[in-house]
Formats: C-alpha cells, structure tokens, sequence
C-alpha cells in the first residue's frame, strides 16, 4: 500500500542509524513537504484572487462616491425664463431646455471673470465645462421654485464628466491632447478655477439617489431606480418565496409519505437548485411576458422569475433545519394531545425559524445579485423615471436592476462608465454584506445545539 | 371596480368570519368553550379559510385568462385580408390593446363619453389626436378595423370584468354563509381548517415540479417552432453561426457547433484552474490546516463562492482581460482581443474553486478516520496516506463535484457575456475572441424579439440544448455523489 513496504528489503538490516534518515526517507519526507506546500499556495492562491478581485473593484470605483462640481451664480433672466410674466410653472415648461443652456454659459463665464481668472477659450469651450445635465437641473429647479426667476442665484452644478475625470486621475494634460471632447487650456480653467474654490469635489449622493442618465452624460449616472428596482424584486421574493418555501419544507419534511411522488418532488428540487439561471430567464420571458402578458421591465416578472430560482434554496435550508429539531419534541406535543399539525405549527416551526431566516437571507441575497435571466425580461431597458410605490401599482412600472445596471453600464463605450460601474458593484457588494452579516449574526444569537 | 376593492372585500369578509365563526361556535355551547370540539380560533379561522381561498384562488386564475380569451375571441373578429402572418395578427392586436386603454383613460379623463367611445367611428373621429390628447400615442392612423376591434375588446372586457366580480363575490359570500351555517359546538372545526392547510401544503410542494414542468414546457414548444422553420439537422451540425436581422428568414445560418466549442473550451480552462487549487485546499484544509487557520482561510474561500457572477464578469472585463492582453497575447502575437476564451476561462476558474473545494472538503471529511489510522499504522506518511488512500476512497465523490463544477461552469453567463466576446468561432487559439451558448441566448432574446423570426427562436432552442446537457451532468453528479455518500454511512 505505502512505497515503505515496497522499499524495504532493499536497505538490508542494521544499515545506518536510526536517528539519521536514510537517502529513501529523505525524499519521502521531502515529498511529504512538497505536497503540504503545494496545499498552503492553493488555500492562498484562492485568498489572493479574492483579494485581488475586490481591491481590482475598489480602486476602479471608490472614485465613483466622489464627484466634482462647480459653483456658478445665474441670473435667471425674467423675459427668457417666464414669457408670460405670471410665473406659472405650467406657462414656464413651455421654455425648453434650450432656453435655460445660454444662462447657464453666461452665469459661468461670469462666474469665471468675477473670480479674475483669465483665460482665452470661447464661450463654447467654456460652456463644455459643465455637464449637459446640469441644464436640465437648473431647469427642473426653476420650475419647481418660480419664485426664483429674475434673481441670481448661485447653483452647484455637475462638472462635465471629462473634467471630472481630471480630478479622479482618469484624464491628464496628455489624453487631452488627443480627445476631442476636452482641451488642456479647458484643464487649465479648471484648475484655476479649483484654486479659486469655485470647483470642488464632495461625496456624491447623487450616485446612489439619482436616475440612470444617457450614454453621453456619464457624470450624471445614478443608480437609484436600479436600487429601488432590486428592493421591489426582493420585496416580491420574500413575500413569495418564503411562505411558499416553508410551506412545500413542511409537507416534505413532515407530512408527506414515502412513496414515489414524494421522491420525484426531492429529485426535482435538488435537480431545480442547479439549474442555469439564464434558463429561468427563458422561462420567465415564455411563460409571464409572452403567455401571461405581463409587462416587460417589471419588478414583478423579476421578482417572479427569481421566487422561483431561489424556492429550492429556501427549501433545502428549511429542511434542514426542520430536521434538526429533536423529535422528543414532536413527541411531548403529541404526547399532551395536540394534533400533528399542531406539533409542527405551535413547537417545531418556532423552533426551526432562525435556521429557516438564515436560509432565506442567504436565497435573497443569492437573488439580489442575480443578473442573468433578468436581462432577458428586459431589465436592461433604459429607465429614468422612478417606478410608483408598490401600492400604486410599482410593481408593475419598468424598472432596472443594481447587477443589470452594472451590466448597462459595462455596455457604453464612455470610460468614465467603468467608474460607475465599479462604483455600483460596491454598492451591491455592500448590501449582500450587510444581508449576509445579518445571516450570520442571527445564526450566533439564535442558533441552538440539541 | 378595481380589483384592490375586490380585495379588500374578501379580506373583511374573512376578518368577519374570524370573529362571527368563534362568537356563534362559543354561543352554542353556551360560552363554555370545554364543550366545543375544537379551540374556538379554530371555528373562526375556518370560516376565514372558505371565505378567502376560493375566491381568491378562482380571482388569480380569472386575472391570468380572461385577456387571452379576449384576445382570441377579438382576433377572431379582425378580417381575414388585414393581415399576411400571425406576425402582423400580433401587431393589429397589439394596436387594438392600446387603443381600448387609450379609450379607457379617455373616458376616464371625462374628455369623451363612455357612449362614444363605444359607437365612434374612424372616418368621423381623428382618434390618434383624441388618444395624444391623453397621453397615448399610436404609431400609425387608427383604421376602422383596429378602432371597430378596440371597441369589441372593451365591450368583452366590460362584461367580463363584471363576471368575474360577481363571481368571486358569490364564492365568498357562499363560503362565508356555508360555514357559518356549519358552525355549532359539535362541527369538528380543527379537521376541517388542518384538512384546508394540508392543501396549501401540497400545493406549495408541487410548485417545484411545476416549475420544471413550465421550463421544459415553454422551451419546447419554442424550439419546435424553431424546428417547423430552420432544419434541425443544419442546428445541430453546422459550423456555421451568422443571423441576420436584416432579410428575415433564409440568409440566416445558425449551427449550434461552434457555440458549443466555446463553451466547451472556457468550461475546460476554467475547471484546469479551479478543480487543482479546489482539490489541494480542500485537501488542505481538511488533512494539515490547524483550527484557527482553517476558522480563517474557509470562509475567506467561501466568500468567492457568494460573490455575484457579475462583479467576476466586471474582473473579466476591466483587470484579467486587459491584462492577459498587454502581458502575454499581443507580445507574443496571439491576439489583441481583451476579451477571450483564457480571460473568460481564467476568471470562472476563480469563481468555481469555493465550489470545487467546499464540495470536496466534505467528501474528504467524510472517509472514516479508520482508513486513515490503518494507513498511518503502515507507516505511510500524511502525503501518501492521502495519495494512496483517501483519493482513492473519495475518488467518485470528488468526480461528481467535479462534474457539478462543470455544469454550473457550461450554464455560466455574466462571465462569459463580459469576458469571452461575441465572435462565434472554432479556433484552437485560447487568446481569440468566442462565444458561447448562453451569450447568444442573450443576445438573441434581448432587444427587439419578434417571436416569429427563426433568429429568436434558435434561443429556446440554445436554452434547451443548454438545460439538457446540465440537466444530464447533474443528474450523473448527484447519482455518484448519493451512491458514494450510501457507502459510508
């Protein structure tokens, strides 16, 4: 069996002492070193590719939470902005947001010759400083607060995603030179305008509250219909998934008899549980969208499609800890005369609920990092608005997804987009670790040994 | 009336229930709740039970067939000579949908009558400007045909709606009014809602093979559709993948040969990384690791095993695959594509090592130390007792993770849509671009389907190819790892 006894009669006896290894010894004892070495590089090489995926993600997106802006005082032309001079934001959505762009360029311009910085770019290259979003925002602002047309008012506005950039060390004076899109005297300007602390950068909660914006206007990307999305869907998975789950783990493990079905049931839940997720997108697009008619986009096709990926999880986990309640449980309850089902819902059940809300924390956040069958019901749809709340019939609103956006995001061609995406990833990295702390603190605390 | 207040009608009527049922069981027995059968919450819950499951459970059914009854019998309605294909049948009815829920909102808005909307007539009306005018737009004029249809569709729907409210309503009442009469101190209460519940509980268990059922289902009925088109012999044994959009039909080759190399190929890098450094950690981990290196080193593994298969596709993309390029494909003159099949390959490896070795840690865990004492008792050393003995002893367990690796490696998508590319190609060249089986299922069903065109349908095709072979290496997996479980137990 061991290469000892095969080896042996070939020393002869008495050769050598027994304290110095012989030659044969040596190289087993050698082998035997090598092969523990060859495990310690694996188990590290895996910690390493760990570490080197996550510190890849953090420095490519931790400059996703920061952004830069300048601060610019507009007057807001009281002719320009309100024709009608009744200062009805019903009269002053009519003024386009063409009408607001030259403001914007004439606030800045004047916000630049005020803080006596020189410089001998045109209006349009100065305009370029600023993202195009941010028209659209002094625009919603004003329509918001007509009381503020004809003041000047100072605004913070998004700097322009190449002048952000800048800052992040995305763009140098060198790359300038062979964009199109921004100059080094543009650069300049910005960094006198930094000096003047005109531009500054600060922690951007817009990356997390704000809709996803067009591909040309990656400064302006947010993820907040993508955040809310993926808590609708989550909302569906567990107010499905989990009594559902509970309820097919009790028959199973409880009620239901040895016999064939019951057998094909298992089968086919372990069977479930390793099945390609794009295929339950297949499944979701035939059966909810094409033949139930549900709409595309919907938290609610997610949702479903992603019930049904995660129930074998949540079972597989219920069971278990369905069985790890003694039976000298369910005796004493059948013993004092309760029913079965009555073991099972008053003594069992309670009992199982922390391994059971383990299980399906673990499900959800399986669930929420889920991209696959999600693009194939047209998740990956580009979405502004913010889907109503789940009342008002949200569930049914297009919606986008926090892995899909990092998807969408991934698509465009914009560099600046590979900060978002990163920056998103970090956000959905988050709150798996939020959801799996809380998996596991539950377990600590509630967790019990029989 | 909106099926919220249907809701809200049946949920105060089972709160009622619960309530009146456990009142009347306790007066028949004269408030002394001893001579009732049951716990009087039983009688209460019962009642509920026959109020909500049934009209709730005839609602959703309602809800899911009433529009595809409507749209069949209004398709019925559409002339024959308005359309060519069931394509341009689905498009009419499509038309016909928006314009009935313009028509609704319309009416709903107050800007024209329920009476006209239901006797207007296009050649009078510029419905398209009535339907702006609320905030509907219609791509094209609204002919007489779609108008005449939309208005037969509101008229089916009306009455329909009505139906299914009076019917649910009736279900409830009776339930309520059935159960109530029953109810009296001698109504075995408790057998009746245990009964009610070992439904539910049944039913909950089915949903898993329905599930199952639904999958092969609707990706069969597709792929027939597919079959009736495009030559299953050419799916099967071209070497040729190039859809057109363009021309529908004819100039399409789409031969599942060379996805299936691709995905094969990365399916092979990736378990040459991780089943190694899978086998050796777990071998690690279970045979040498002291306690606290093993507290700390596996779940760190594990964690890989929780990350979303995006934030690996992200990696792909933007570090391994640039990397892999600058590093070795382009001095070497290999390729200069970031995306490949090694980058692909490399990254799922990573992503399949917590899989591979969790799965082995506990079969190697499971040999019974008797065969390690007996080896050692030899005097074999560590190395060799686990090379002469435990592999051995674990061998078809460790295969049968192996193979589970493989299926969850060949079903990968975020990865391979991120990091392989999307040229269909067989190259032995591991720096060259391919593609796989589930990438082309995304891209063939994301954007504009036309449900009709062989280029859609090759996806359900792809996915039930795709389900077969996972669905075939699972099976086998979990055979082996059963059997070899069974053997020392």
């Amino acid at each position: 069996m061991t290469d000892a006894t095969a080896e042996t009669p070939r020393r002869g006896s008495g050769m050598g002492s027994l304290m110095a290894s012989d030659d044969h010894t040596a190289k087993r004892n050698a082998r035997e070193k090598r092969f523990r070495m060859y495990g310690l590089v694996a188990v590290c090489t895996g910690i390493l590719m760990l570490v080197l995926l996550l510190t890849s993600i953090l420095t490519a997106g931790l400059s996703a939470f920061r952004q830069t802006t300048i601060e610019i005082s507009v007057t807001l032309d009281a002719d320009r902005l309100d024709p009608e001079g009744n200062r009805d934001p019903a009269d002053m959505g009519k003024v386009t947001t063409f009408g607001y762009a030259p403001l914007l360029r004439d606030g800045l311009i004047g916000t630049i010759e005020g803080a006596g910085i020189e410089t001998d770019l045109g209006a349009r290259d100065v305009a370029d400083l600023i993202s195009d979003e941010s028209v659209a925002q002094l625009r919603s602002f004003v329509l918001a607060n007509p009381d503020v047309v004809g003041q000047t008012i100072p605004v913070e506005v998004l700097a322009s995603g190449r002048i952000d950039g800048f800052f992040k060390g995305r763009v140098t004076y060198e790359t300038a030179e062979l964009d199109k899109n921004i100059s080094p005297a543009q650069l300049r300007l910005a960094e006198d305008l930094k000096a003047a602390d005109l531009l500054r950068t600060g922690f951007n909660w817009r990356f997390i509250t704000a809709p996803d914006a067009s591909t040309t206007r990656p400064e302006a990307a947010g993820l907040g219909v993508a955040i809310l999305g993926s808590l609708y869907m989550m909302l569906v998975v567990l107010c499905l998934a989990l009594p559902i789950g509970v309820a097919a783990s009790i028959y199973l493990e409880e009620f239901a008899p040895q016999n064939r079905i019951t057998d094909l049931i298992e089968v086919n839940i372990s069977n479930l549980a390793a099945v390609p997720s794009i295929v339950f997108g297949i499944l979701g697009l035939a059966i909810f969208i094409n033949f139930a008619g549900l709409p595309q986009s919907a938290p609610i096709v997610g949702g479903l499609v992603l019930t049904l990926m995660t129930l074998p999880t949540i079972i597989i986990a219920t069971r278990a800890s369905l069985k790890s309640v003694p039976p000298s449980i369910r005796d004493a309850a059948l013993g004092i005369g309760a029913s079965k089902m009555q073991s099972v819902f008053h003594h069992v059940l309670p009992l199982a609920m922390p391994g059971i809300l383990t299980g399906t924390i673990i499900g959800l956040a399986q669930a929420l990092g889920e991209t696959a069958p999600l693009l194939l019901i047209g998740m990956v749809a580009f979405v502004r608005e913010y889907p109503e709340a789940p009342w008002d019939g949200g569930l049914f609103d297009p919606a986008t997804a926090l892995p899909v956006q990092v998807y969408n995001f991934t698509q465009r061609s914009d560099p600046a987009f590979v900060e978002r995406a990163s920056g998103a990833i970090i956000v959905l990295l988050v709150f798996l670790l939020i959801m799996n702390l809380t998996a596991i603190f539950l377990r600590r605390r509630f967790e019990r040994r029989w | 009336m909106p099926v919220i207040w249907m809701l809200a009608i049946i949920a105060i009527l089972a709160g009622a229930g619960i309530v009146l049922g456990r009142k009347k069981a306790l007066a028949s027995a004269g408030g002394d709740s001893r001579l009732l059968h049951s716990l009087p919450g039983y009688y209460g819950a019962n009642v509920a039970l026959f109020v909500a499951a049934p009209a709730l459970l005839v609602l959703a059914a309602w809800m899911v067939l009433q529009p595809i009854l409507i749209e069949s019998r209004v398709a019925a309605t559409v002339p024959e000579d308005a359309y060519e294909t069931q394509g341009d049948l689905s498009l009419i009815l499509a038309d016909v949908r928006r314009v009935a829920r313009g028509l609704d909102l319309a009416v709903e808005q107050g800007t024209i009558t329920a009476e006209r909307a239901g006797d207007m007539r296009s050649e009078f009306t510029d419905v398209r400007q009535r339907l702006a005018e609320v905030g509907v737009a219609v791509g094209t004029e609204v002919d007489r045909t779609t108008l005449t249809a939309a208005q037969r569709y509101r008229v089916l729907e009306g009455r329909a709606d009505l139906a299914m409210n009076v019917v649910v309503l009736l279900l409830a009442i009776g339930g309520f009014g059935l159960m109530y009469a029953k109810t009296d101190k001698d109504f075995r209460a408790r057998n009746s809602v245990e009964a009610a519940i070992m439904v539910i509980l049944i039913g909950a268990s089915t949903i898993a093979i329905l599930t199952t059922l639904g999958i092969v289902l609707s990706m069969l009925f597709e792929t027939m559709n597919f079959f009736r088109q495009y030559p299953a012999l050419e799916f099967f044994f071209s070497t040729t993948w190039d859809p057109s959009f363009s021309g529908r039909g004819g100039s399409s080759e789409l031969g599942i040969l060379p996805l299936l190399w691709g995905t094969l190929y990365i399916s092979l890098i990736a378990l040459l990384v991780a089943v190694p450094i899978g086998l050796f950690s777990a071998i690690y981990l279970s045979e040498y690791a002291g306690k606290k290196f093993r507290g700390f080193a596996k779940p760190l593994l594990e964690v890989l095993a929780g990350i979303p298969t995006i934030v690996y596709g992200l990696f792909a993309l933007i570090t391994v695959g640039p990397l892999l390029r600058d590093a070795i494909a382009s001095p070497l003159g290999l390729g200069t594509s970031a995306s490949s099949v090694m980058t692909a390959g490399l990254v799922m490896g990573i992503m399949l090592i917590p899989f591979v070795s969790s799965l082995s840690d506990d079969i190697i865990n499971a040999v019974p130390q008797a065969m390690r004492d007996g080896s050692y008792g030899l005097g074999a050393t560590q190395s060799e007792t686990i090379r002469q003995v435990i592999i051995p002893a674990a061998l078809p367990g460790i295969v049968g993770a192996i193979l589970l690796a493989a299926s969850r490696a060949i079903g990968e998508t975020m990865i391979v849509v991120l990091g392989a590319g999307a040229a269909a190609r067989i190259d032995a060249n591991p720096f060259e671009a391919m593609t796989t089986v589930t990438v082309k299922i995304v891209s063939q069903l994301t954007g504009d389907t036309d449900f009709s065109s062989p280029e859609t349908l090759v996806a359900f095709a792809l996915g039930l190819t795709l389900f077969v072979i996972t669905l075939g290496l699972n099976v086998l997996a979990l055979y082996i790892v059963r059997k070899y479980r069974e053997q020392y137990e």
